[in-house]
């Protein structure tokens, strides 16, 4: 009796350890980390708008000057309970003021805050992660231009497992994949797909929603159905395939692609709605360049029928 | 005869909002949306120089538009929350004051553009993009893409 309790205390013991150990933090490796000296505010605002930060961090409806107070922002309402975005603004107190370079880019990077607690991929750093260190530091720089909020920004309201924050993890190590880029494009791709296969896979993280993933959301990104499409993370109606098949967006030629996210009106006038509103906001702060390349790279990418057909 | 009289003012009473109730609604306002695509279009060429600036052009854009919107509102009755391909929100029911609000103010937006009268493209050009921006605003809370 009393062995077997020694025996059931060990395999608990070494069970805790394991997961302990396979939850460990990981972290960047100090040359992972731009540097300040070159860091430029001016860059980092193209990155903050690719990067759709206001969506999330800013207040739900805010517009214009209002979208730079990153004080947090309205749920991310999902199965798994409601994501807050919080108070990312250089306020000392209830903001990110008091990061360092460092602790911004592993949040970014590799979704781990200064105490060492891991963030709810709900925060894209799955795609961020994808991000020139330069990039980083420009955003960080451009970040502590805007203006401190001080407010505390709610918490999240989860279901039980997803409460248990070490449980991320085990998430990280399944599920979170790694920096490379996802697409192959071919050796003839242009060097504006190219760059819009950056600003898509990185900071756009366009795929987070238009990709559908396993396990009923749970699961990695799946990506022999990259951009095909997918149920809406918010449980409602179904974000569309932005791959250039014909239940796609083939037959958009590059300019209405661009045209869509400078305007907001698809090629036969119809709008954009939905969640998507706010990233078009977003896309309409780039430069015709940037959208172009954006453009680009949708036509670049393998057409790929939706799921379920 | 005053009874017959009556029963008929009481049945055309009855029978009016009846028959301004098409039949099937979700298709009546689909036809409005697809109206509005066409008018945003004409509208778009116009200030992207495919077509010369017309002022009477720009006022049919408006005026249709106008009429569209005053046409809208009640064609959402209940019973046509789904079917039909429909992609309106379920907050078109569960939000009627701001939905309606939003109906409201695109339809200030284009008599507010009639008025204007625009006589250059440059003046169009600022009418048409408040109006069109009603486009996105209404379809961010109140239509669900299906496909």
């Amino acid at each position: 009796m009393r062995r077997a309790l020694i025996g059931l205390l060990v395999v608990v013991l070494a069970g805790g350890g394991l997961f302990w150990g396979l939850t460990i933090p990981d972290r960047l490796a100090p040359d992972q980390i731009g540097s300040l000296a070159g860091a430029d505010a001016t860059r980092g605002a193209r990155i903050f708008w690719a990067g759709g930060c206001a969506s999330c961090h800013a207040a739900a409806g805010a517009k214009g000057d209002d979208r730079l107070r990153l004080g947090g922002g309205a749920p991310l309402v999902t199965p798994f309970g409601s994501f807050r975005a919080p108070n990312i603004s250089p306020d000392t107190a209830h903001g990110i003021g008091g990061w360092s370079l460092a602790d911004f880019a592993n949040a970014m990077q590799r979704g781990v805050d200064p105490e060492g607690r891991h963030l709810y991929p709900a925060f894209p750093y799955g795609s961020y992660q994808r991000m020139t260190k330069g990039d980083v530091a420009d955003l960080y720089a451009w970040l502590r231009t805007l203006p401190p909020v001080a407010v505390t920004a709610p918490g999240n309201d989860l279901k039980f497992p997803f409460t248990l924050r070490r449980g991320i993890g085990l998430w990280k190590r399944l599920f979170l994949g790694d920096a490379g880029p996802v697409v192959t494009l071919p050796a003839s791709a242009s060097s504006a797909a190219r760059a819009g296969q950056y600003l898509v896979e990185g900071p756009g993280h366009c795929g987070e929603c238009h990709t559908p993933r396993g396990l009923n959301g749970l699961g990695a990104l799946d990506r022999t159905h990259w951009l095909a499409g997918a149920a809406s993370p918010e449980g409602k109606g179904k974000n569309p395939n932005i791959t250039p098949a014909k239940a796609g967006i083939g037959s958009w030629s590059e300019a209405e692609i661009a045209e869509y996210l400078a305007t907001g009106f698809t090629p036969d006038y119809d709008s954009v709605g939905g969640a998507m509103v706010e990233v078009q906001a977003n896309m309409a702060k780039l430069t015709d360049a940037d959208r172009v390349a954006i453009a680009a790279y949708l036509k670049a990418v393998p057409a790929v029928e939706p799921v379920g057909k | 005869m005053n009874h017959r009289l009556i029963a008929a003012c009481a049945l055309a009473a009855f029978a009016a909002p009846l028959a301004a109730q098409p039949a099937d609604p979700i298709a009546a306002r689909q036809a409005i949306m697809k109206q509005n695509g066409r008018d945003t279009g004409a509208g778009a060429k116009m200030l992207k120089g495919e077509v010369p600036y017309d002022p009477a052009s720009a006022m049919v854009i408006f005026k249709n538009m106008n009429d569209s919107v005053k046409k809208f509102g009640a064609l959402f009755p209940k019973g046509s929350e789904t079917g039909g391909d429909t992609e309106a929100a379920p907050a078109v029911w569960t939000k009627p004051a701001e939905f309606k609000a939003a109906l409201m103010k695109f339809e200030a937006d284009t008599k507010a553009a009639m008025a204007a009268k625009p006589a250059t493209l440059d003046a169009f050009k600022a009418q048409f993009i408040t109006v069109t921006g009603n486009c996105k605003s209404c379809h961010e809370g109140f239509r669900i893409k299906k496909n």
